[in-house]
């Protein structure tokens, strides 16, 4: 696809872990509004992608631009700042933190009370505002709530009656829509999800693609990865799949849902491990 | 130039050599530790010690010959550190990992203080009859000890080789090292292997005590801190839980010193070390020899932090205890007061710690170079003429921005690497006050200091002090109350739960961190300063290692992060034993029971951290 007019470019993303190569020469270009998937094997490099994307990690080679910005290896938060807001795979929340307080740590990127840009003395102004608290500063705490319980509430009933509960008292599953929330709570330009469904079951995961899809269909820029293939033909406007660092296939879901590369690349790691449930659930998300 | 080469560059050798043999002994146990029980066990120098005084009794008192003594130091090393482990780290096999490494700390106290009970608090002569040789080689030689002891050392080295890598115990321990949970569902016995692994490393440490006595006919009881470090160091160098690059690391350290002596004088040998070391931990955290690139992400921060609500006290009751605490001086006993007066600065600077160590996760053990600097400052700005009242808000802001600036390069360690760097930083504080004399007075300390007064209002009377400092802990209680519920105390406690995805929410982390020891250091640099005015006197040493686990032991006591509860412990650590008079002697062996039993038994603390 053609470069120009994408919300997100990366271009020969590569990062080598020891003598291995993780992500080698990656490309990933989003559009405004397009819900773009990653799929393949474990050990494909995906979520070390998002790392790169996101500031986790530091990559080797390549170039990162959102919205024509260059954003290749700013520190996290530099890039939360820049409008990249993005889920974990295994969930991390604050434990010890309320749910309220989870997503208002979501906030954070444009809480003014720890904007000020005074040189040499804005730390000294950060901690008076937050002693002296003067009512624009309350304002701005009290609008920022209102928001975080609205976006709690897209969660129905899940998270709202637990608002004041620290997430450690959370089950798995609201864990991930904490994490969720608190993503929101950014105002992403583009949200990038890490298999938000990973150790749910099917309710809950039906429940979760019910509102990933709301997302989408509020016009939001998503990167997905996700092993739960049912779920990406359905959502996706493209696919990316990769295998051994390197993309193999991209395309709408029926191009790569055909691809002889896609359904080797899961079936050639299974005549190695035995079976491969991936290039099972495959086949299944083909029907 | 000439002078330089003219040097004895042979001599210095050779003892960088023995020294760092030493050092490798003590590395070597901390690296096994650290390897098969992931923990930085400071108590490693007391058990040195302790290997020490047992040599001196088999070998002066008992007239025992040096073999024989080598053999019972080892067995005795080796059963108090098969002890240690027992009783001490083994109860908290499912507690965080930061727990084990605080208990170390109060079984180091307590074994320290045993000495100390023991055999009096004066160092004693460890003279031990070796042939008179020494072997000239070039321009320098070479004595008979300095062979015995590089000697022990191999064989020490050799038999540790054998034991790990030709015995089935030792392929255990190396299982285990490599990955704990594999080796106990293959079923390695942990308990017995982390046992063993303590007892070898106590075996050795001792018969470091020992030989370090001879070499230097002096044994000290109070080294324990100080040769802890040093092997600490050493494995930093080779990389924690490196067995053969402890040894390296020791070797290394040991000529480092030796030869850093030389050019630039004996009152430098430490700093050389902590210099050394806060290098390592900022340029290469895995050690020199570790070809990986990026340090394994240790998601320890805060873990301490356990999942128990805080204590709500309602506000009434605040109210009411701060009445009665006003009160004090009313009962009439001066003693008393003065005994609250001393508690309740250091409830200041627990107040100051359990914000870093406790709300932001950041658990240091170098906090008394805080309270040392708010000293200096208000000291030397009021001995120059300032009256005290601006002396004291001048420190308190030049702790501040200190505070800040010196833990900047703990901030990006995580679990006991922020231990061991702040632990470093504290220490050089202490060697550069010691050794900047022009501004300082060096090991003079600072005579004369004026006492308390606020413009011209003297506040020197036992009575005035005491609710001049009270009303200090009110006010900035208040305070860090109300920073705790603000923004910045929610993004304090988020970089605790999980910097990494604080740092990928848009919290600048490092920043928010300076914040916090910012804040810290202005409370801590009050709490030092009025400490100074009172006292009138200071030098480097009045605010030491000790000061900073009394003060981590009252945080934790109160409830890690928990204001109320750092001022509630600060009366019940601070006061009980001074108030107590039999108990101020066994001040230490208190102390270090306390953090014990509070680990195991009430992690929490007793309000509940926060």
């Amino acid at each position: 696809m053609a470069t120009e007019g994408a919300l997100l470019s990366a271009t020969g993303i590569t990062r080598r872990f020891g003598g291995i190569t993780a992500v080698d020469g990656v490309d990933l270009h989003v559009r405004e509004g397009e819900f773009l998937s990653v799929i393949g094997p474990n050990g494909a490099g995906k979520t070390t992608l998002f790392n790169l994307i996101s500031g986790q990690d530091r990559m080797d080679a390549g170039r990162v631009t959102l919205e024509g910005r260059d954003i290749t290896n700013l520190t996290p938060h530099r890039i939360a700042e820049n409008g990249i807001a993005r889920t974990f795979q295994h969930g991390r929340v604050f434990g010890n933190l309320t749910v309220m307080d989870n997503v208002l740590i979501g906030c954070h990127t444009r809480l003014r009370a720890a904007r000020s840009r005074v040189p040499v003395l804005a730390p000294v102004i950060e901690i008076l505002r937050a002693l002296i608290r003067p009512a624009p500063v309350r304002a701005e705490d009290a609008a920022m709530r209102a928001e975080a319980r609205d976006i709690i509430a897209t969660f129905g009933d899940r998270l709202t009656p637990r608002i004041d509960q620290p997430t450690y008292s959370l089950s798995y599953a609201n864990r991930r829509r904490v994490e969720i929330a608190r993503a929101l709570a950014l105002h992403p330009r583009i949200l990038i999800l890490d298999e938000p469904t990973a150790g749910m079951n099917e309710s809950e995961t039906a429940e979760m693609q019910q509102i990933i899809g709301d997302l989408k269909a509020q016009g939001r820029t998503i990167l997905l990865i996700e092993h739960k293939l049912n779920m990406v033909m359905q959502l996706s406007d493209r696919i990316m799949a990769m295998d051994n660092g390197k993309v193999i296939a991209e395309g709408t879901p029926a191009q790569v849902r055909n691809d002889p590369r896609v359904i080797e690349a899961y079936l050639g790691h299974s005549s190695i491990g035995g079976t491969a449930p991936a290039a099972k659930s495959l086949t299944e998300g083909a029907q | 130039m000439e002078s330089l080469l003219s040097l004895p560059w042979f001599d210095f050798t050779i003892s960088g050599v023995v020294i760092g043999s030493i050092y490798a002994l003590m590395a070597v146990g901390l690296a096994l530790i650290f390897g098969v029980a992931n923990l930085i066990n400071f108590a490693h120098g007391s058990v040195f010690t302790v290997g020490s005084y047992i040599g001196w009794t088999c070998a002066v008192a008992l007239g025992l010959p040096l073999w024989a003594t080598v053999l019972v130091v080892a067995a005795a090393g080796g059963i108090v550190g098969a002890l240690i482990e027992l009783l001490a780290i083994r109860p908290l096999n499912h507690q965080s990992r930061i727990a084990p490494l605080l208990a170390t700390i109060g079984v180091g106290l307590i074994l320290d203080q045993i000495v100390h009970i023991i055999f009096g608090a004066n160092p004693r002569a460890l003279p031990v009859s070796l042939p008179n040789l020494r072997f000239s080689i070039g321009s320098g030689t070479i004595g008979a000890i300095d062979i015995t002891i590089f000697v022990t050392g191999v064989i020490s080295a050799l038999a540790l080789y054998l034991f790990l890598f030709h015995s089935k115990l030792g392929m255990a321990v190396r299982a285990t090292a490599q990955d704990g949970d594999a080796a106990r569902q293959m079923g390695v016995g942990i308990n017995a292997i982390n046992m063993t692994v303590f007892g070898i490393a106590g075996a050795l440490g001792a018969i470091a005590g020992l030989l370090v006595g001879i070499y230097y006919n002096s044994i000290d009881p109070n080294a324990s801190f100080e040769i802890m470090l040093k092997g600490m160091v050493a494995i930093v160098i080779g990389g924690m839980s490196n067995v053969p690059g402890a040894i390296g690391g020791g070797l290394i350290l040991g000529l480092i010193e030796s030869y850093g002596i030389a050019l630039f004088g004996a009152s430098y040998r430490d700093l050389f070390a902590f210099a050394v070391l806060l290098l390592m931990l900022l340029l290469r955290p895995n050690g020199l020899f570790a070809r990986a690139h990026a340090r394994e992400a240790e998601p320890m921060t805060g873990t301490f932090v356990t999942r128990a609500k805080p204590v709500r006290i309602p506000a009434w009751a605040l109210v009411a205890g701060a009445v009665l605490i006003a009160l004090v001086p009313a009962l009439g006993q001066p003693y008393l007061t003065q005994v609250m007066t001393n508690a309740l600065l250091y409830a200041l600077a627990a107040m100051s710690l359990t914000l870093v160590a406790g709300t932001l996760g950041l658990i240091s053990i170098g906090h008394a170079a805080l309270l040392a600097v708010g000293a200096y400052a208000s000291a030397l700005l009021t001995m120059a003429g300032l009256p005290v009242a601006l002396g004291l808000v001048l420190a308190a802001a030049i702790t501040a921005v200190l505070g800040a600036a010196l833990t900047y390069p703990a901030f990006r360690l995580r679990g006991h690497y922020v231990a061991i760097g702040t632990l470093a930083i504290g220490e050089i504080v202490a060697l550069v006050i010691l050794n900047w004399t022009s501004l300082t007075h060096g090991s003079m300390g600072l005579y004369g200091i004026p006492p308390l007064e606020l413009f011209g209002i003297p506040l020197f009377s036992t009575n005035a002090s005491y609710w001049f400092v009270l009303a200090l802990v009110i006010v900035f209680a208040l305070l860090q109350m109300r920073l705790l519920s603000s923004h910045l105390g929610r993004t304090w406690r988020a970089i605790r739960e999980d910097t990494i995805a604080a740092e990928t929410y848009g919290v600048a982390s490092n920043y928010y961190k300076g914040l916090a020891f910012g804040f810290a250091g202005f409370v801590a640099g009050i709490s030092g300063a009025v400490s100074a005015h009172q006292f009138s006197y200071i030098n480097y040493d009045t605010f030491n290692l000790l000061t900073s686990v009394l003060i981590l032991t009252i945080v934790i006591l109160g409830g890690l992060g928990n204001v109320t509860g750092a001022i509630v412990a600060a009366i019940i650590v601070a006061g009980l034993p001074e108030v107590f008079r039999t108990l101020a002697e066994y001040r230490m062996l208190f102390y270090g029971m306390a953090l014990l039993l509070l680990i195991r038994f009430r992690p929490q603390g007793l309000m509940g951290s926060d």
